[in-house]
C-alpha cells in the first residue's frame, strides 16, 4: 500500500557530499529508479561523448582557424592526410588500420619531405582520435599558447609541416615523423571520451619516430581541456619534455616527468568522514 | 591439408585447418575474432563449423590441446587437473549430445556440481558455441556455485553487488562519499573494490585501511578489496595491511599472464599469504579475479584461438585458486573486440555460462565504453538476462558513471531493479545488516529508509556544519 502523502521522487539528504566528488552521488530516486531529471543528465552526458566519437571532424573549420597562427612569420597552413582506415565503421573495428598512412597519404609526404631536405626537431600532428570535439576545441587555443611559448625559447626550434590525419590513432605520427625526417613527433589527437569530459585532448612525444614503437616509447599528457589541464600548464609540461627528451636523445619510459606532482592522496585537506 | 576437421555438405566439403580453426570458425560472430582474422568467412562456413562441433567426441579435448602442452602452463594446468572419474557421466558424448545433456532433466544442479572437475575450458567453450542465448540462460541457472568470506555469495535467487567507489586521485573523502551512497542504496555485499588511481604498495595500503575502518565501525558483513596487482597485494600483506582479497586480472594464456606480469606461482603464494591472516568469519575465499574476452588478443598471446574459447581457459585459472569472486569485464576493452550491445550480450552470457559450469563464481561488469555502439538499454537487457540465469553478482557505482576509468557499468540503481524485477536479495548476512541499521524500511521490497539511518547522522552532521561554515 502506498502512501500518497509521500513524494513521488525521494531526494537523499547526504547529495551534499558532491562537494567532495563529481561522482553522480545522492541522485535521488522516484520508487528505485532514477528520477527524471538525472535520468536525461546522463542521457545528454552520453550523447555529447557519442557525437565526440560520430561527428567528422570539420577540417576546412579547422585548417582556416589553423591559418590565423603562425609559424615563424608564416601562416600555419597544414597537410591533411588519412590513415588506412576509410570510414568511422572500419576505423573502430580495426585500430591497425588506423595506425598506418594511405599509400596517397605517404606519397604526399615523402615527395614534401625530398623538396626540403632540411632537417626539423619537431613534427606537430593533428589526430582526431576518439573525439572530434576534443581536436575541433582544444587544438588551436593549445597550439596558441604551445607556438607562443616555442617561439620565447632561448633555442630556435625547427618545425616541419604540419599535418592533420583523419581517421588516425596516436601510433600513426611515428610513421609521420619519420617521413618528414622530424627529431620528435608530437600527437594532438582526441582521446576517449569519457561522460563527463567528451573533449579531452591527448597530447604524446616520441624522439626519434619511425613506424612500430610501441607506447613505451611515447610520454604522454592526458585530459588538456579548460575543465581538465589548462593550455598553458600542459604546454609547460610539454616543453621539459621537449627539452628532456632532446638533452637525454630519448622519450618514453626513460624520461621521467618530474613536473607532475603525484596525487597520492588529499587527506590533508579531507578526511573520512565516515570514520572520523 | 589435414583432413579430420572436414564437413560435407551437400556437394560440397568444408575444410577447417586444425580443431582451433574450428573452434573458431564456429563461434558466434564478433569484431575481436574478425580482428585476429579467425573468424568464419561466410555465415554458412559458421553454421558448417557448428555441425562439424557437434559431432565431435568430448574425449578430443583430452588428447589435443589447442596451446602445446610444453609450451603453457594453462594448459599444464587444465590437463593435470582434469578428473576422469567425474568427466565418466559424459566421456560417450558429443559436443552436440554434451548440450541436450545439459537442457535434459538429467543435467540436475547436483549432477552439474559432481561433473566440475571432469570438465576442461575447451568442452564448456566449445558447448557454448552450439546454445542460443536462452540455452546459455537455462543451464547457468541450474548450477550452483557458494563462496563465502564474511558473508555467502551465490546462494540460489541472490543478486550480489561490488561497491566500486573509484575516485579519479583516490581522494578520500569522495570515495568515502561514494561508499555511503551505495552502502544507503542497499550495495557492496559482494565487496567493496576500489580500482586504485595511483598504483602502488603505499597507495594501496592507504585505501585497505580506509575500508577496513568503515567495516569494522558499521560492522559490515562484508569484504573490501583493492584491485591492485598482485605484487602489490603481497607486498601489503608484508607490512601488515588489512588485506581481505587479492585481486588480479588474470587470462587463458600463459603469455597473456606473463603480460599482466605474474604467474600461477604468484598467485599460490598470494593465497597462501591471505589464507595466513585468517579474516574471513564465515568462510576463507579469498581471490577475486577479472577477466574478459580481447584481452589474449590484446597481449597478442592468443596462440590462433578466437577470443571466447581463451576467455574460459582463464576460468581454468580462476578456479584453481577456490576464489570468493570472479567477473568478466564485458564491454570494457572496446569495439575492436566486441562491437556492439548484440555482441556484448551474447559475450556476456557466454562467459557467464562456460564459468558457473565450470564451478566459478561468477559475477559480471555490464558495461560498455563510449566508442561501442552500446547504451543502456543494451545494459538493461544484459542485466535482466544475467539476473534470470543466476549471476552471482553486479558492479554498483554512482549513476552508473566511473569517473576514474570513464565507462559506464551498473548503478546502485540498477541493482535494485533488479531484484524487485526478479525478485533476488543480497547476501543473507548483508541483508539482515540493511535490516538492522535501518537502511532500508523494507528488505523485502527492497525499499531504502526515506530518513537517513541513525548510525550515519554523526557523520554527515559534520559535513553540514562545514557547508554551513562557508
Amino acid at each position: 500500500m502506498s502512501d500518497q502523502n509521500r513524494p513521488i521522487v525521494t531526494g537523499n539528504v547526504w547529495s551534499a557530499l558532491r562537494r567532495y566528488t563529481d561522482a553522480r552521488i545522492g541522485l535521488g530516486r522516484a520508487g528505485i529508479s532514477l528520477p527524471t531529471s538525472e535520468l536525461l543528465k546522463f542521457q545528454l552526458a552520453h550523447a555529447q561523448a557519442r557525437d565526440a566519437v560520430h561527428l567528422p571532424l570539420d577540417v576546412n573549420r579547422l585548417t582556416a582557424e589553423l591559418s590565423q597562427l603562425s609559424v615563424g612569420d608564416k601562416p600555419l597552413v597544414p597537410e591533411v592526410i588519412h590513415s588506412q582506415a576509410e570510414d568511422r565503421f572500419t576505423y573502430l573495428q580495426r585500430p591497425d588500420l588506423g595506425r598506418r598512412l594511405a599509400e596517397s597519404s605517404r606519397s604526399r609526404l615523402q615527395a614534401l619531405s625530398q623538396a626540403d631536405d632540411s632537417k626539423s626537431d619537431l613534427a606537430i600532428i593533428i589526430v582526431d582520435g576518439l573525439s572530434s570535439s576534443a581536436v575541433q576545441s582544444n587544438v588551436v587555443p593549445f597550439l596558441e599558447q604551445f607556438l607562443a611559448d616555442l617561439e620565447a625559447e632561448p633555442r630556435p626550434w625547427q618545425l616541419a609541416p604540419v599535418t592533420v590525419v583523419q581517421q588516425g590513432r596516436v601510433a600513426i605520427g611515428d610513421e609521420i615523423g619519420g617521413l618528414l625526417k622530424a627529431g620528435m613527433a608530437l600527437v594532438l589527437v582526441g582521446e576517449r571520451p569519457g561522460l563527463s569530459s567528451p573533449d579531452s585532448l591527448g597530447i604524446y612525444l616520441t624522439f626519434g619516430p619511425e613506424s612500430g614503437l610501441t607506447d613505451a616509447r611515447r610520454n604522454c599528457i592526458s585530459n588538456v581541456r579548460p575543465a581538465g589541464l589548462a593550455f598553458a600548464h600542459a604546454s609547460q609540461r610539454l616543453l621539459y619534455l621537449i627539452r628532456e627528451a632532446d638533452r637525454l636523445k630519448l622519450s618514453g619510459v626513460g624520461l621521467k616527468d618530474r613536473t607532475e606532482e603525484v596525487v597520492i592522496d588529499n587527506s590533508s585537506k579531507h578526511q573520512n568522514f565516515l570514520t572520523d | 591439408m589435414n583432413h579430420k576437421y572436414s564437413y560435407m555438405l551437400g556437394q560440397r566439403t568444408w575444410q577447417f585447418r586444425d580443431l582451433a580453426d574450428l573452434m573458431a570458425k564456429a563461434t558466434p560472430a564478433r569484431s575481436g575474432d574478425r580482428l585476429a582474422g579467425v573468424i568464419a568467412e561466410s555465415a554458412e562456413e559458421r553454421v558448417v563449423a557448428q555441425m562439424r562441433l557437434a559431432e565431435l567426441p568430448l574425449r578430443t579435448f583430452l588428447s589435443e590441446a589447442l596451446i602445446p602442452y610444453e609450451k603453457d602452463e594453462v594448459t599444464r594446468l587444465i590437463l593435470d587437473d582434469h578428473d576422469a572419474v567425474a568427466f565418466q557421466a559424459i566421456a560417450h558424448l558429443t559436443v552436440g549430445d554434451f548440450r541436450n545433456w545439459l537442457l535434459s532433466d538429467h543435467a540436475t544442479p547436483e549432477a552439474l556440481e559432481r561433473l566440475r572437475p571432469g570438465l576442461t575450458p575447451e568442452m564448456v567453450a566449445a558447448v557454448s558455441k552450439l546454445m542460443r542465448n536462452q540455452d546459455l540462460i537455462l543451464v547457468s541457472r541450474k548450477c550452483h556455485v557458494h563462496t563465502a568470506f564474511r558473508n555467502t555469495i551465490g546462494l540460489p535467487g541472490h543478486l550480489s553487488t561490488r561497491l566500486q567507489p573509484n575516485h579519479p586521485t583516490d581522494d578520500v573523502a569522495g570515495i568515502a562519499a561514494s561508499i555511503l551512497d551505495g552502502l544507503l542504496y542497499g550495495s557492496g555485499d559482494a565487496v567493496i573494490g576500489i580500482n586504485p588511481a595511483t598504483d602502488n604498495v603505499s597507495q594501496a595500503v592507504k585505501l585497505m585501511q580506509l575500508m577496513d575502518e568503515v567495516i569494522r565501525k558499521y560492522d559490515i558483513p562484508t569484504q573490501s578489496c583493492v584491485l591492485t596487482h598482485v605484487t602489490n597485494t603481497l607486498e601489503a600483506i608484508e607490512q601488515g595491511a588489512p588485506v581481505d582479497l587479492v585481486f588480479q586480472s588474470i587470462g587463458g594464456t600463459e603469455a597473456t599472464n606473463s603480460s599482466f606480469g605474474f604467474n600461477l606461482a604468484n598467485l599460490q603464494e598470494a593465497r597462501d599469504a591471505a589464507l595466513s591472516l585468517n579474516r574471513g568469519t564465515v568462510g576463507q575465499n579469498v581471490m577475486y579475479f577479472e577477466t574478459g574476452q580481447g584481452s589474449s588478443l590484446s597481449a597478442d598471446a592468443h596462440h590462433g584461438l578466437d577470443q571466447q574459447t581463451c576467455e574460459a581457459r582463464a576460468y581454468a585459472v580462476a578456479r584453481k585458486f577456490e576464489p570468493l569472486l570472479v567477473n568478466t569485464v564485458v564491454g570494457f576493452i572496446g569495439p575492436e573486440y566486441l562491437f556492439d550491445g548484440k555482441e556484448i550480450i551474447r559475450a556476456g552470457l557466454e562467459d557467464h555460462f562456460c564459468a558457473k559450469l565450470l564451478g566459478v563464481p561468477m559475477g559480471c561488469d555490464i558495461c560498455y565504453t563510449n566508442h561501442a555502439e552500446a547504451d543502456q538499454n543494451d545494459m538493461d537487457n544484459l542485466l535482466t538476462l544475467l539476473g534470470v540465469a543466476g549471476c552471482t553478482f553486479i558492479m554498483g557505482i554512482p549513476g552508473s558513471d566511473d569517473i576514474m576509468l570513464n565507462y559506464q557499468t551498473t548503478s546502485f540503481h540498477d541493482a535494485l531493479y533488479a531484484r524487485r524485477v526478479l525478485g533476488l536479495k543480497p547476501a543473507p548476512e548483508f541483508e539482515a545488516w540493511l535490516e538492522r541499521m535501518n537502511i532500508f524500511e523494507d528488505v523485502q521490497t527492497h525499499s531504502p529508509n526515506e530518513a537517513l539511518p541513525h548510525a550515519f547522522r554523526g557523520s554527515l552532521k559534520g559535513i553540514a556544519q562545514e557547508v554551513r561554515d562557508e
